[in-house]
């Protein structure tokens, strides 16, 4: 009894622990922000490896995505002969909901995954250290041009991913399926609105971004410097980012559109 | 007599339960070679990064270049950093960029100095070390010998005016040790360096240390003059430099008794 309890608390205090310097590092991020600001070269170099990687990943799901909303979005509107609205209910499902969560969810996969081993394995080499002892900052130099990257490149993967995905309904629903190309672009243009869905949407894969990229920045960083401290870190990054962008699109989802 | 670059007093450390320093005096003297050594897992590395800035003891006092460590704030540190250079066990060199970015990085990184001047820079301490011509390799193309020798042309880049050598013997041939041996006494020679040395390999260090201190369970030992240190009949300084297998520092890590244990079955 006494051990289990003893147990329970070591557990609760390493969790808050955890939660107190995720949050400490967020703050040191933060901080080194200006600094990071004067040399944009930092950040393009990473928006390249963080953001240009990962859209072919992006492109490639938001077609099939795309294409099997298309079909199944036909096959269920037909029934009430409300086909002609197929554009309107691909674009506001990829806008809303499934281009900022899916593309987290493979951002996590690809790129946060990829920037948690790349840190977790600069600390385990010593080269963080290095840095210190070279008098560099090494969340300056190596964590927040690299979070900015993500807190960038993620809402315009998004954006990429409805776009392409929108595409793909178009390519199902007008090309294969005959549905009226005017109205599949007609009722989307006039029921999907700028303000209530695109912005809302945006905004979700900004939070998405700011998150997957705290998470996985953290993981590596605070990761234990052995091959399988790294490993179970890089896990932890792709499980909690996953869960984390599913937590808070229910949160964003009820306050935007809740009522 | 001039003032010690590095004096520590009274220096307490523990990672967790483990005591790794009880109590530690120590000088560095300046423009000297001076070693630390004794056996593993005694926090010779610890005291590099005590040293550094990069851990903070429980208590006691550190101080290098007058200023205490321990009250720095970071960006203290960090100004204090910029006269130290460091060579890491592992050499820490960046692995995505070659040998040339890897030594020019400190400069890029604290200086605005045109590419003209920084290339001659950096062509100049790889000169130093005999790797100008490795400077567009690739960390991963080098030997661990060649990859140490780097990881010193970076320490030295900003002219520090101390360097701390971690095991910087530590699984290398003969020759790569004997050309880190004359490394690290030319330069600091030439550079009018300070030079701490962390090793445990008694004969190389000897040959170039000035003052030697013999760390062991916490507490300074020995220390002296390398000459003095060899002849010291301390049983400490006898099992460290003779390698005997038991003595002070015992064979055996502290256990329960063994019958005991034994008779323990299977519970662990």
């Amino acid at each position: 009894m006494l051990d289990a309890l003893q147990k329970l608390g070591r557990v609760t205090l390493g969790f808050f622990q955890r939660l107190g310097r995720g949050h400490l590092f967020l703050l040191q991020i933060f901080t080194t922000i200006p600094g990071v600001l004067i040399r944009p070269r930092l950040i393009l170099t990473q928006l390249y490896t963080v953001g240009v990687l990962t859209l072919l990943i992006i492109l490639v799901s938001g077609l099939f995505v795309g294409l099997v909303l298309g079909l199944q979005g036909y096959n269920t509107l037909v029934d009430f002969g409300a086909e002609d609205s197929l554009g309107v209910m691909v674009a506001l499902s990829l806008v809303r909901e499934l281009g900022p969560v899916v593309a987290a969810l493979l951002f996590a996969g690809r790129a946060g995954s990829a920037l948690t081993a790349e840190i977790g394995l600069m600390k385990a080499t010593e080269q963080l250290s290095g840095m210190e002892m070279m008098a560099v900052d090494p969340v300056q130099r190596v964590v927040t041009p690299r979070f900015l990257a993500s807190f960038i490149s993620l809402p315009l993967l998004a954006a990429i991913f409805s776009a392409i995905g929108i595409y793909g309904g178009y390519l199902v629903g007008v090309g294969l399926l005959g549905v009226d190309d005017g109205a599949f672009w007609g009722q989307m243009q006039d029921k999907v609105d700028l303000q209530g869905d695109v912005y809302n949407g945006i905004i979700k894969s900004i939070v998405f971004g700011f998150v997957a990229g705290w998470i996985a920045l953290f993981e590596g960083y605070d990761a234990v410097p052995t091959a399988a401290g790294v490993s179970r870190a890089t896990t932890r990054t792709v499980v909690h980012t996953s869960l984390a962008v599913l937590g808070l699109d229910f949160v964003l989802t009820a306050l935007m559109f809740g009522d | 007599m001039t003032e010690p670059v590095v004096q520590i007093r009274d220096l307490h450390f523990a990672r967790g339960e483990r005591m790794i320093f009880d109590g530690i005096d120590l000088d560095i003297e300046p423009d000297g070679v001076t070693a630390i050594m004794g056996p593993s897992g005694t926090g010779k590395t610890t005291l590099l990064k005590l040293i550094g800035g990069q851990l903070r003891p429980q208590s006691g006092s550190i101080r290098v270049y007058g200023e205490e460590v321990t009250g720095l704030s970071r960006h203290g540190l960090f100004e204090l950093r910029k006269k130290m250079g460091m060579l890491f066990q592992s050499g820490a060199l960046l692995t995505d960029i070659n040998v040339f970015e890897n030594v020019a990085y400190p400069i890029r990184e604290h200086t605005r100095l045109p590419d003209a001047l920084i290339r001659d820079l950096v062509l100049m301490k790889l000169q130093a070390v005999g790797l100008r011509g490795a400077s567009a390799m690739m960390p991963s193309e080098l030997s661990g010998g060649m990859a140490r020798r780097v990881a010193l042309a970076r320490a030295i880049a900003l002219d520090p005016m101390m360097v701390m050598y971690d095991e910087p013997f530590t699984g290398q041939d003969p020759i790569s040790k004997g050309i880190l041996v004359k490394l690290i006494r030319e330069l600091n020679d030439a550079l009018g360096l300070t030079s701490i040395v962390v090793s445990h390999d008694v004969l190389e260090t000897a040959a170039i240390a000035d003052y030697v201190y013999l760390l062991s369970q916490g507490k300074v030992i020995e220390h002296g003059k390398p000459e003095a240190l060899l002849a010291s009949d301390s049983e400490w300084a006898r099992q460290f430099l003779d390698g005997k297998a038991d003595g002070p520092v015992a064979f055996h890590y502290p256990a329960a008794d063994f019958r005991d244990d034994l008779l323990r079955g299977g519970r662990a």
